[in-house]
């Protein structure tokens, strides 16, 4: 295991190791932050999609009403009027606008529908007759775009959170998985390192000691061996005073001629 | 947020569909022309007789050369004839949104997205 996540290329000192430290407990933290954003969104993305279910189930209905009173406006209208609409749309009444939320740092859209009251194209449609059913089809259909509007802004939602999910997820898997162990494999070694280090700066001293040691008990003995030495030639030196045959400096006795 | 400018000025809804599901639609009033020169429509009505090249262009205008569409309506049985293409598109913006029509009762097993959150729930 230790092998295949390996280690950050540090030299092991103590510096490195407190920023290790640091940097596992950052990992840590943003480890535990970013597992909680993944809960969050993964709690927001189930109701999303169990939204989404319900509302493509509901678009199905309302889509067969809103065909269903197409139907009769075709009876009504006595042709088809597909023609006549397509030829008349020339500016959007109903829009819409997109809002967004913000969902642990994801923005997810909303989109809000709107109608611009101002704008009608198909004020002839359905002049001759059938004008009512025309009426009542626009409203149907109105409302089915307005689910189905709501269907595409959880979609929408559902597509964003599907990557960021996973992009979160992939991230927290990483320091989980990658980072936080490769960080403790270095502090792991770093700390061999320096224990190392410690041993061996402990035998160092332990030699040194040692050595300074025998040193000063050499010295000890070269002490007491010359003061002995002193002691012997004190005792022989007071021996010798005695005798009579020193010669006597002041004495007598000629002294030789100092020549430079 | 670069996100914010992306869907700021999609405003329009765009529809592939039968003639039926256009005029509908078109009815409610999603129905935009713009300005000519270059008038473009935002709907594009598909019969029998359409070829699945022209499906196929009017895919990729209203999904990647238009950017004030916000929604883009596909009948479901015409999205089954580019379904390779609607299947690999998976940006979101605009949204593809697959609808039934009168002829062809919707199938939740054919949906993209739902075919995406089935596989999400392993069911």
């Amino acid at each position: 295991m230790s092998g295949a996540v390996g280690r950050e290329a540090v030299f092991p000192t103590r510096q490195s190791l407190g920023l290790m430290k640091g940097k596992l407990k950052g990992a840590e933290i943003g480890h535990s932050l970013l597992k909680r954003k993944s809960e969050a969104l993964t709690k927001r993305f189930r109701d999303i999609t169990r939204r989404i279910d319900e509302a493509k189930r509901k678009m199905g209905r309302v889509m067969q009403i809103a065909a269903f009173s197409l139907a009769e406006v075709s009876y009504a209208v006595g042709g088809d009027i597909g023609y006549q609409v397509q030829e008349s749309a020339k500016q959007a009444r109903f829009r819409v606008r997109a809002k967004q939320e913000n969902v642990s740092g994801v923005f997810l859209p909303h989109f809000e529908s709107y109608t611009e009251d101002s704008i009608n194209d198909f004020g002839l449609t359905g002049l001759g007759k059938g004008g009512q059913q025309v009426q009542r089809c626009r409203e149907t259909y109105a409302r089915a775009v307005e689910t189905l509007v709501e269907l595409a802004s959880l979609q929408t939602a559902f597509v964003i959170l599907d990557e960021v999910i996973k992009v979160v997820n992939r991230r927290v898997n990483a320091i989980e998985h990658v980072i936080i162990p490769r960080t403790e494999n270095t502090i792991k070694y770093i700390n061999s390192e320096l224990d190392e280090l410690d041993r061996e700066e402990f035998y160092r001293l332990k030699k040194v000691s040692n050595k300074k040691q025998r040193d000063v008990a050499a010295a000890d003995l070269e002490i007491q061996a010359s003061r002995e030495r002193e002691a012997q030639k004190q005792l022989t030196g007071a021996a010798d005073k005695e005798t009579p045959d020193a010669p006597d400096v002041l004495g007598e006795q000629e002294d030789t001629d100092v020549i430079f | 947020m670069a996100g914010a400018v992306a869907y700021k000025d999609r405003q329009f809804l765009a529809v592939i569909g039968d003639e039926d599901s256009v005029t509908g639609l078109l009815l409610a009033g999603i129905g935009h022309v713009t300005d000519p020169p270059e008038a473009q429509r935002n709907f594009l009505v598909v019969d029998a007789k359409t070829e699945n090249s022209t499906i196929e262009k009017a895919f990729q205008t209203f999904t990647q050369e238009r950017n004030d569409i916000a929604v883009l309506l596909i009948n479901q049985h015409i999205a089954e004839r580019i379904r390779y293409i609607v299947d690999s598109y998976s940006e979101a913006f605009p949204a593809v949104l697959e609808i039934p029509s009168k002829d062809h009762p919707y199938d939740p097993e054919k949906d993209s997205v739902l075919k995406r959150v089935r596989r999400l729930f392993g069911e």
